[in-house]
């Protein structure tokens, strides 16, 4: 009997978000509004927009944190409204704007998560992170008594503790200093490159995006403007930086090839 | 993946064991946080120790007053007293411990976590025996070491009077919970205070029959009134009221289910408005 030969199934994508939709109230307009893409495994892509162009909400559905008015969410091939604790082992977040418990320690913080991501060997692996993010120094300090630098180093360590296969980062460098984000980015970098994690990026920092995203996705008024790798995007709109096509599409200019003669 | 990469991948996040790891992920946080600050502990005790001091000498009081039937109301009021506790701090530990999750803006990264809402309650309710345990024991011996009162004078019933107790002030957490869900931290005031509402209808320190009869099955309809009904039962007649105990956990049972759903109802609503990501705010 002859033998079938399959071909390897492709795996699905990190992220494949379809005709997503937030209306908060029926009277209002939409955050979001049919909003699609797939992030493939193993790609920094970056979401772009100015202040209430719809990236929280963007992110907080593809956590499954927020309900989608409608469209869907495939987080790692599982679907976000049906079975997102699956993929919600599989994931994870860091924010600047949701804290971790100040008055635990770093390592009481860090042993909290790996008991709720199921952490093989626990110990070893908060000594792991400490070490390769430089805390080993600061495990038995309260997080409160951290600098905003050692705690996005820390917060960086929790949404690493399950090694994740996707990892939605929301402003990883805001409110650090010039010499600590750009260790960070380094540090992501090498991250991702080791790891094959997909990450999905919001920032306002244009550089950021520059040097860690393949793709990005421009949001503005909660629909996805334009898309493109960054050197695509400057090019597309004649500009020298991501940040002056960031104001084009904020301001509501289109591209330079698209623009009549 | 590679072979040590495999050995040290999360386990099936869907096993028991994860499961049970997770309710302990929640408490673990919870006890460092006591560890770490003493006048939290201290406040878990303050409350039901002053009470049975103030409540110690009025009984103390009252059976000098009165010998005889002044010290079997010192007994009534004694238990009652140390019972109500049960209740009172078995609802604020659960409604304390979820604010605790609020106030350090933290329950963006729980909801985001693995851990399921079931086990969030689980952790809570766990939560909740300790604080009563840390608060109601100290109480539950100075009654005995100065006004020679021992809860275990209504025999091995006590248990269940305190268990009882225990799932009604978890089913009015729930309730406060799915407040704070709805209405954010501005709800919090409720958790203090919502159970002493209830008070003057659970009949704490009096039968039911003394209350009005058209609220007496407002009373009836309280898991707490038949305990009270079965402690003075216990104390007074040395009879256990087996039809008070089975009312008081069927109606704990009820309330509970009751109480869930609208939990889950509230907490799917949170995901709705967007509002477990600024509850805190």
């Amino acid at each position: 009997m002859p033998r079938i030969m399959h071909a390897p199934l492709a795996a699905p994508p990190a992220i494949l978000a379809e005709h997503l939709t937030k209306r908060y109230r029926k009277d209002a307009p939409p955050a979001v509004e049919d909003l699609s893409f797939a992030l493939p495994r193993g790609e920094t892509w970056g979401l772009l927009g100015g202040n209430g162009a719809g990236k929280t909400t963007t992110i907080a559905m593809l956590l499954g944190l927020l309900l989608p008015t409608s469209g869907r969410v495939l987080c790692l091939g599982h679907d976000m409204a049906r079975d997102r604790f699956t993929a919600l082992a599989r994931m994870n977040f860091s924010s600047p704007y949701i804290a971790l418990p100040h008055r635990l320690s770093v390592a009481e913080n860090l042993r909290v998560y790996a008991h709720l991501y199921d952490v093989p060997r626990a110990e070893r692996r908060i000594a792991e992170l400490a070490e390769q993010l430089q805390l080993t120094g600061l495990l038995d300090r309260p997080g409160g008594e951290l600098s905003a630098g050692q705690k996005t180093r820390v917060a960086l360590a929790k949404a690493l503790i399950n090694r994740p296969e996707l990892l939605l980062l929301d402003e990883p460098t805001a409110s650090l200093d010039p010499d600590t984000g750009d260790w960070v980015r380094g540090w992501l970098e090498r991250y991702r490159e080791e790891s094959g994690c997909a990450i999905l990026l919001a920032s306002h920092n244009m550089g950021e995006v520059e040097r860690l995203c393949s793709h990005v996705l421009m949001l503005r008024q909660g629909r996805i403007v334009d898309q493109g790798s960054p050197e695509a995007l400057i090019a597309r709109y004649g500009r020298d930086d991501l940040e002056q096509v960031f104001l084009d599409i904020a301001r509501g200019r289109r591209a330079a090839a698209e623009a009549p003669a | 993946m590679s072979a040590p990469a495999r050995a040290l991948a999360p386990g099936r996040t869907g096993s028991l064991r994860a499961s049970a790891r997770r309710v302990w992920g929640l408490m673990y946080r919870h006890l460092a946080l006591y560890r770490r600050s003493w006048p939290r502990l201290v406040e878990l005790m303050y409350w039901p120790v002053l009470q049975m001091v103030v409540w110690g000498f009025v009984t103390a009081y009252l059976a000098g007053v009165q010998h005889g039937v002044g010290s079997v109301a010192a007994g009534v009021l004694l238990g009652g007293v140390l019972l109500w506790e049960v209740a009172l701090r078995g609802q604020m530990g659960f409604s304390i411990s979820f604010l605790e999750e609020v106030w350090s803006r933290n329950l963006g990264h729980l909801f985001v976590s693995p851990l399921r809402p079931q086990e969030l309650v689980l952790a809570l309710m766990g939560m909740s025996v300790v604080r009563v345990l840390v608060g109601v024991v100290p109480a539950v011996l100075l009654a005995w070491a100065l006004y020679a009162f021992g809860l275990w004078r209504m025999g091995p019933v006590v248990v269940a009077f305190f268990a009882a107790l225990l799932l009604m002030g978890w089913a009015v957490a729930l309730g406060v919970t799915s407040l704070l869900l709805r209405f954010g931290a501005g709800a919090e005031a409720l958790a203090w205070s919502v159970l002493f509402g209830i008070t003057p209808f659970a009949a704490v320190f009096y039968p039911v029959a003394v209350l009005p009869e058209w609220l007496q099955p407002v009373a009836l309809a309280l898991p707490a009134a038949h305990v009270f009904e079965g402690m003075r039962s216990a104390l007074l007649e040395g009879v256990v009221a087996w039809g008070h105990l089975a009312w008081a956990f069927g109606l704990d049972a009820l309330w509970l289910g009751l109480m869930g759903l609208v939990f889950a109802r509230q907490l799917r609503a949170a995901r709705e408005r967007g509002a477990l990501l600024n509850i805190g705010e």
